[in-house]
């Protein structure tokens, strides 16, 4: 018997969305161990409920992907696989719509957002990585009396379990690389946003990739996500998210099967503005930087540091700038500022605000709930704060700043640098000794010059310290899906 | 209290042996001390200081001032010339070095001499030669100028094993350092005199305080404490495969430090019948299992011939194999030395007991030589079927299990039933096999018609269960650098 997931939606707009349910394995939607209730956090209610995988599922998924590797994937050409990949691209593009009204219905992003970034960066990452797939070079190395050369490989079945917060745009990070590569891939999705990656697998199916290439299954992380992490024919793991789960996921690599393990995890990343600085444009960045998808980024500038001189200036301009924030329905083109994504991350941050007080911060604006439905919480910002305080140390992935003065240069790399995390970093001058002195002391993966959360698809991401180990986008991601065979030859020996 | 000792060697060479913890370009004493005991006779040499958690912190310490007192932003012309001025040392120092590897690790002097020794001086010189090298990216991106920096990471943590002691210490330190890290190395604590020879020649080079520390421990205390320190940014773990666990799990309960391993590994050695020359696919797998005494992570452990040569190759490999002499190291003679302690002796007799209770046959072999250090002959087992434990674990002795296989898709899946995938050997004349087979070979490294052919500028490190990472060649730069990108507003 085969059950239809297929299933339908109306939103509050009255569009008529369709996406299916089920796990997509083998190129086809099936059944799970059980489901989970899909939650709209604009209004805290139920959209509908998708099937989740356990051991079972997780086992059927990596045995599709296996088999698929090992009798189709590894054998198909470079171009081939190109090809499909800017088929799914495509196909992307012409769905753009309902793919976008589909992420800001389980995620709450402003469909603004949804449709002019995070939707069309999918599109262009897998064009971007497609153009490698004939690309990968191996090297040709001059030894006695050999022929020795090497040859960049695929790794076989990898795993990859991404976040909540730009659901989409992490699949199309993760595949990217790992399709072009030659690998085929198991993903888990978040719980909490599994739609926009169920409508995609509808198109990699519609673009033609064979059966078992690309597999996307909800789960929970850690009935689903660990067993992904530990199944031993799973040859790599991606895994971006909290640094506790990162810790998780690399022990059980340790504990199986030694898989390979990028981790991408958090940050409380600084924003340096100097008294050079252009303030205003600073004061635009500094709100991108930490507001942007409501405070839900790994990368977000959630400490920032104004020099004295400009600081009363500064504060002013940004609570000036930060109080025209619109925060309300993500379906209306004018949000910038949706809800959080649940009831546990709601409650979550606003213990921190809560702490921030406690610990003897100034609230200096927002702080509260906004309304009585869904999960949205106000621009808020921190003054009066000290390096040890917990909204100064811990993420907090919410619409929450801490600002703070500092003297010079020395003194502030100082205080930036007091964090296990090392995600991201900004520095704000108009000098170009200072711009480029400071980015290059600063201990993190991206250092942003007079910007901030400006993330290309081909320039590479990821942390220094505890904020994670490899690198996504740009041409270093392609070292996450390969091992590296040498092959000598005697000719002479 | 002295850290150093006065040694003669049986052949007549005397040797000054420091035993102290190097740290900070000084010997200092330790919390406790451990003996290294001479393999080929069982006598201890000497006892040498072992680091506990107060070295271990000062060492971590001594490399991370090191680190932000000049070496991450050293002039790469500097770090070359000190990294070429220390291979010249060690040229120099040959002999010596060579006797002292001999003397620790039983492997024979002509060994240590053409390959150990030399192999240290050219993987300096190698990535000394890289230092200024390190090129990051500029990448089109709109209204911004981007570009990537290559940077090191810092304090680099290497653990290594007893096999190669000084090679092992060269794969470590040299693109660790040529990348601007600064290191702290756990030597083994069965074979340590090497590596603190070589620490007097640091300082004789110039290396400012700090930048190599060379500590010497029991891998449960002092490698766990490098594994787990805060203050380490990368740890690199050359040893078992149960180890290496041990290691990412230590790293995933702490900071998160980066990891890379090199493991154990089954390789196997695949002769195809249209062999070019039988006595050479004989001799390149005598070195491919014997060599080091069969104490070689990528060792040619699974042999597999073809049926239609099958007979002639046992015949002349049973000859080549009970030809060499196994004894005394010392003896230019001698191609294989003593097991390296009476621990791994056990153990290598232990499955050459269990090969012969589980059914295969000892052609060759299969027994101690002599009556003092750790010596076992030659040996060879055949008629053996896959899942055999002397088919499957690593035996890390002078211990091969040959098989005869039909046709090449019956030798792949036979090949690949292991969870190893370090190395693999193809011997054939045909092109075309050559490259097929080599191609499906699930291994890091394969040889086609030669073994254990490793250099300073090839990858190497394994598939599968058998590591994480490349060692040597550029390749080997990835695992001491972190990447940067910087992107700067211009027009957005």
């Amino acid at each position: 018997m085969t059950v239809n997931f297929a299933t339908e939606f109306t939103t509050s707009k009255g569009d008529k969305l369709s996406f299916n349910t089920g796990l997509f394995i083998n190129n086809e939607f099936v059944e799970g161990a059980g489901t989970i209730d899909v939650i709209n956090p604009t209004n805290g209610e139920k959209i509908c409920a998708v099937q989740a995988a356990e051991e079972a599922q997780v086992n059927a998924a990596v045995d599709a992907a296996d088999k698929a590797y090992r009798e189709v994937w590894s054998k198909t050409s470079a171009r081939e696989r190109a090809r499909l990949m800017h088929k799914l691209a495509d196909l992307i593009d012409a769905n753009v719509d309902e793919i976008a009204k589909i992420e800001t219905l389980d995620n709450g992003k402003g469909i603004a957002f949804s449709k002019g970034y995070d939707i069309p960066e999918v599109s262009k990452t897998l064009r971007y990585f497609a153009g490698f797939a004939d690309k990968l070079h191996g090297k040709v190395i001059e030894t006695e009396g050999k022929l020795s050369y090497t040859r960049h490989e695929p790794i076989g079945v990898c795993g990859a379990i991404i976040p909540w917060n730009f659901p989409l745009m992490m699949a199309g990070w993760k595949l990217g690389p790992a399709l072009c590569t030659g690998n085929v891939v198991v993903l888990k999705t978040s719980e909490l946003t599994p739609l926009s990656a169920l409508k995609l697998a509808e198109l990699v199916k519609e673009a033609g990739f064979p059966p078992g290439v690309v597999n996307i299954i909800t789960g929970y992380g850690h009935i689903a996500g660990e067993k992904l992490a530990r199944h031993p024919k799973v040859g790599k793991v991606a895994f971006t998210g909290s640094t506790a789960v990162g810790r998780l996921v690399m022990k059980a690599a340790a504990e199986t099967n030694l898989k390979k393990v990028t981790l991408e995890l958090g940050g409380k990343s600084p924003n340096i503005i100097f008294d050079d600085a252009d303030i205003d444009q600073a004061v635009a960045w500094a709100h991108k930087g930490v507001f942007f998808n409501h405070g839900q980024c790994c990368c977000a500038g959630t400490r920032i540091f104004v020099q004295e001189g400009i600081y009363d200036k500064f504060l002013e301009r940004f609570k000036e700038y930060t109080s025209k924030t619109k925060v309300g329905d993500p379906f209306e083109q004018e949000t910038f500022q949706g809800p959080q994504i649940s009831q546990v991350q709601f409650d979550r941050i606003m213990g921190y605000i809560q702490a921030g007080k406690d610990e003897g911060a100034t609230c200096f604006m927002g702080g509260n709930r906004l309304g009585n439905s869904g999960y949205f919480i106000e621009p808020t910002v921190f003054t009066d704060v000290k390096g040890s305080m917990k909204i100064m140390q811990e993420e907090i992935f919410g619409p929450v700043v801490a600002v703070s003065k500092f003297k010079d240069e020395a003194d502030v790399i100082e205080k930036a640098h007091d964090t296990t995390y090392g995600l991201a970093a900004a520095v704000f001058t108009q000098n170009i000794t200072r711009a480029v002195t400071v980015a290059n002391k600063l201990e993190a993966g991206t250092v942003w010059v007079n910007c901030y959360n400006e993330l290309d698809y081909n320039t590479p991401f990821g942390g220094f310290k505890q904020s994670g180990i490899g690198r996504e986008n740009g041409e270093y991601a392609l070292d996450n899906y390969l091992q590296i065979k040498a092959v000598k030859i005697n000719v002479e020996l | 209290m002295s850290l150093t000792t006065e040694f003669t060697t049986t052949d007549g060479y005397k040797l000054t042996l420091n035993t102290g913890l190097f740290i900070n370009n000084e010997f200092i004493e330790g919390s406790s001390t451990i003996e290294t005991v001479n393999p080929s006779t069982g006598q201890v040499i000497t006892a040498v200081q072992a680091a506990g958690e107060k070295e271990v912190d000062l060492a971590v310490e001594a490399a991370h001032k090191a680190y932000y007192g000049g070496w991450k932003t050293s002039n790469p012309r500097e770090r070359a010339r000190l990294m070429n001025k220390l291979a010249d040392l060690v040229d120099r120092d040959m002999d010596e070095l060579a006797h002292i590897e001999t003397l620790d690790n039983g492997k024979p002097l002509t060994d240590a001499k053409s390959f150990d020794v030399p192999g240290l001086a050219a993987q300096l010189r190698y990535f000394a030669g890289c230092t200024d090298k390190v090129h990051g990216k500029v990448i089109e991106t709109q209204g911004k100028l981007s570009y990537t920096i290559h940077e090191p990471i810092g304090v680099c943590g290497g653990i290594i094993p007893w096999n190669f002691p000084l090679a092992m210490l060269s794969w470590k330190i040299a693109p660790a350092l040529a990348m601007s890290n600064t290191v702290v190395i756990k030597t083994s604590e069965l074979t340590p005199l090497s590596a603190l020879r070589f620490a007097s020649l640091v300082v004789e080079a110039g290396f400012p305080p700090g930048v190599i520390n060379i500590i010497t421990g029991y891998g449960h205390i002092t490698g766990d404490l490098l594994a787990r320190h805060n203050r380490v940014s990368k740890i690199a773990f050359t040893g078992s495969t149960a180890v290496g666990r041990l290691i990412m799990k230590a790293a995933a309960e702490t900071n998160l430090k980066k990891v890379t391993l090199e493991l154990g590994g089954k390789s196997p050695n695949i002769i195809f019948d249209d062999v070019e020359n039988l006595d050479e696919a004989v001799f390149w797998s005598r070195l491919g299992i014997y060599m080091n005494a069969g104490q070689v992570c990528c060792a040619g452990s699974r042999i597999y011939v073809q049926e239609g040569i099958y007979d002639q190759f046992i015949e002349k490999f049973k000859a080549l194999a009970a030809s060499g002499t196994v004894g005394n190291p010392y003896d230019e003679k001698t191609i294989q030395g003593p097991q390296i302690s009476e621990r791994q002796f056990d153990r290598v007799m232990g499955y050459i007991e269990t090969g012969k209770s589980e059914g295969a046959t000892c052609l060759l072999g299969g027994n101690r030589v002599g009556d003092a250090g750790y010596f076992i002959e030659p040996t060879i087992f055949t008629d053996v079927t896959p899942k055999m434990k002397i088919m499957q674990e690593e035996i890390f002795g002078p211990v091969v299990a040959i098989s005869k296989f039909k046709d090449v898709d019956d030798v792949i899946e036979m090949a690949h039933d292991t969870d190893y995938g370090l190395a693999a050997a193809v011997f054939t004349s045909s092109l075309k096999r050559a490259i097929t087979v080599s191609n499906r070979l699930e291994a890091g490294t394969v040889w086609v018609n030669c073994y254990n052919q490793i250099s300073e500028n090839t990858p190497f490190g394994g598939y599968k269960q058998s590591g994480n990472g490349r060692e040597n060649s550029v390749y080997a730069l990835d695992n001491y650098t972190q990447i940067k990108a910087v992107k700067i507003n211009i027009g957005l």
